[in-house]
């Protein structure tokens, strides 16, 4: 097989400008995912991977460019067609009512259901399914204000898992998480794409890019500044302009690639 | 594959725990809320009872199956029950509810477990049209109509003036117009209390603004029902949409819930409902902000469960509230009066409780 063949892609941006109404923050982003792949964009505080991650799901206007999904117009997709399609993990938030954790997955059950449904014993199946695959299925009848952000964290993926969209759009989900729970989120991710669905997620840390990623995006000063492989993109030169730090980046006999910053004597 | 496929036993296994755990859990709830309406039943025929001119329970059964065979007796206990005592009872568990009700559904919508039902200025809308009505001389009915009318202008003003701020959280932009507007109704009505008669019109206007059922009669909890009845429609049916909802806006939507349609609905059923029992009972505080708060703690936030226990419970508390006002002094008390006596040491020890969960 000299040639793969062509995979459509699932959800792709042409020259797509985002930020609000007078203040853009990045422009000119064209990528592709496609089903299976694992994406993972980089860039420093305030390079707006957030706002990027808020245009493709349609949360935020484009202010230049389009958004297609599965080959569809962003804006020709109702709220609830979109929503099946891809699934939002925000960053880990305080909710305001303390709703059970299953409920709280359980609504991700609500673009499957009519207008004026609530969700059957099926739904709660799959959600109880989706809190078993991250290990917290002990935390189900636990009001969602009183776990800890990294429970809140795995409880918002599992949210995700149960809303079946083939795409998963994950906003630092490492972040609030502990050396343990970052390790199951990673693996997470890793299953998932090997099940088919395309996940894009932003980090900052470049070690997760190297263990989990298919394609790297780096964004900074308002655009991509690279794309490709984990080993094309993360390079120590590209490190030092973005984040202005010297880093070197080994690969160990155990195959995984490190990149540790230098810290200084 | 192979990791990410659950075999037909894990899934049966997984059903038969989620089973278990949901009737641990959930089957309490459905006990509160049929708890909840036996009280209400058994305060409604208390508080049919209890007045100035008592009755007996054997008495008030005579009375309604004579009414429902069409053989009244025309007795003084018929009329006191049929035409006075029944209505007010009626009436006092549909403001309750309703006011409760739409306190719940605007405490998930606005996010914030400290909103009532006036925070869109429905209370002082329907305020400023009532005093206009009395300052005019109106009929009951006039008076009623002009509430109804000011309570449903006002928070489609407050609205428009939501939808006409762009960039700008949406749900804080109503909030602060909800505000604005209200205290410009307020100003309105201090301004027509300082031109009214201070003998004939002040009095009727003070007592109005307060709240009572007093001259509440068969009639106006006719006219009131089908429009409570077609605000809470909605609310039953969007009841967990509702949920998803409170979440705010960008998670709803990702979660694939058209929210400003949604919020719209919601707003529009919940100020139906208040707007058309505060033109019954004049403005009644601090129901739409406790109950629901109290119905959250027994049966926890889910719309699904929140929405009856609270339409029970504020039910409940209004004809509470109601049968203290006409008894316990020779003149009737206003209920906001009571509302207030009752609510706001409540609230405290909410706060103070600090306490959001459930368990």
């Amino acid at each position: 097989m000299t040639t793969p063949a062509p995979v459509s892609p699932v959800l792709s941006a042409r020259s797509l400008g985002y930020g609000y109404t007078g203040r853009a923050i990045g422009r000119n982003v064209t990528l592709d995912v496609a089903a299976g792949e694992v994406v993972c964009l980089l860039g420093p505080n305030g390079s707006g991977k957030t706002t990027l991650f808020k245009t493709l799901l349609g949360l935020l206007p484009a202010q230049e460019g389009d958004v297609f999904v599965d080959g569809n117009p962003l804006a020709s997709l109702s709220r609830q067609q979109l929503a099946r399609r891809i699934a939002y993990v925000p960053q880990a938030h305080a909710a305001q009512f303390p709703y059970r954790v299953l409920d709280m997955v359980v609504m991700g059950r609500t673009a499957h259901l009519g207008l004026f449904a609530a969700p059957a014993e099926a739904d709660r199946i799959r959600a109880h399914a989706a809190l078993s695959s991250l290990g917290i299925a002990e935390l189900a009848d636990q009001p969602y204000t009183r776990i800890s952000g990294g429970q809140r964290q795995l409880a918002l993926i599992a949210r995700a898992l149960a809303q079946d969209a083939p795409v998963i759009v994950m906003d630092e989900p490492t972040a609030s998480l502990d050396f343990g729970n970052q390790v199951v989120v990673l693996r997470e991710v890793k299953r998932l794409a090997a099940r088919g669905l395309a996940v894009v997620l932003s980090t900052h840390d470049p070690d997760h890019a190297f263990a989990i990623a298919n394609r790297v995006l780096l964004l900074h000063d308002g655009g991509l500044i690279a794309q490709g492989s984990p080993h094309d993109v993360l390079t120590p030169s590209r490190l030092r302009a973005v984040y202005g730090v010297d880093v070197s980046i080994e690969k160990l006999a155990e195959g995984a690639t490190i990149c540790t910053p230098d810290y200084g004597t | 594959m192979v990791e990410g496929t659950t075999t037909h036993d894990e899934k049966s296994a997984v059903s038969i725990a989620v089973r278990r755990r949901a009737s641990a859990l959930e089957g309490r709830s459905p006990r509160i809320i049929a708890g909840l309406a036996v009280l209400l039943v058994g305060m409604m025929l208390a508080a049919t009872a209890i007045g100035k001119y008592p009755l007996s329970v054997g008495d008030i059964l005579a009375t309604l199956w004579g009414a429902m065979t069409g053989s009244a007796s025309g007795e003084q206990s018929d009329t006191v029950l049929l035409s006075i005592r029944l209505p007010r009872v009626l009436a006092a568990v549909l403001v309750g509810a309703a006011l409760a009700a739409a306190g719940a559904a605007y405490q998930g919508l606005f996010r914030n477990p400290l909103v009532s039902p006036d925070i869109l200025g429905v209370s002082s809308g329907a305020g400023l049209g009532a005093v206009l009505g009395i300052f005019l001389s109106l009929s009951v009915v006039g008076i009623q109509l002009l509430a109804f009318a000011g309570g449903l202008a006002t928070v489609g003003l407050v609205y428009v003036i939501g939808n006409l701020v762009r960039n700008r959280e949406p749900v804080l932009v109503l909030v602060l117009a909800g505000v604005v507007v209200g205290s410009l109704a307020g100003a309105a009505i201090s301004l027509l209390k300082i031109l009214a008669d201070p003998y004939d019109q002040l009095p009727a206007i003070v007592f109005w603004l307060l709240g009572s059922l007093s001259s509440t009669r068969g009639a106006e909890v006719w006219s009131a029902a089908p429009l409570v009845l077609a605000g809470l429609v909605p609310l039953v049916l969007l009841r967990w949409r509702i949920n998803v909802l409170s979440l705010g806006d960008e998670e709803a939507r990702a979660l694939g819930v058209e929210a400003g349609r949604l919020r719209l609905i919601v707003i529009a059923a919940a100020t139906l409902m208040t707007a058309s029992v505060v033109a019954v009972a004049g403005v009644v505080g601090w129901i739409g902000l406790v109950i629901p708060h109290l119905a959250r703690m027994l049966v926890g936030p889910n719309f699904n469960r929140l929405l009856p226990a609270s339409l029970l419970m504020g039910g409940a508390y209004m004809l509470l509230i109601d049968t203290l006002a006409r008894t316990v002094a020779a003149i009737e008390v206003p209920l906001g009066v009571l509302t207030a006596i009752i609510g706001a040491p409540f609230f405290l020890w909410l706060l103070a409780r600090g306490e959001d969960g459930w368990s």
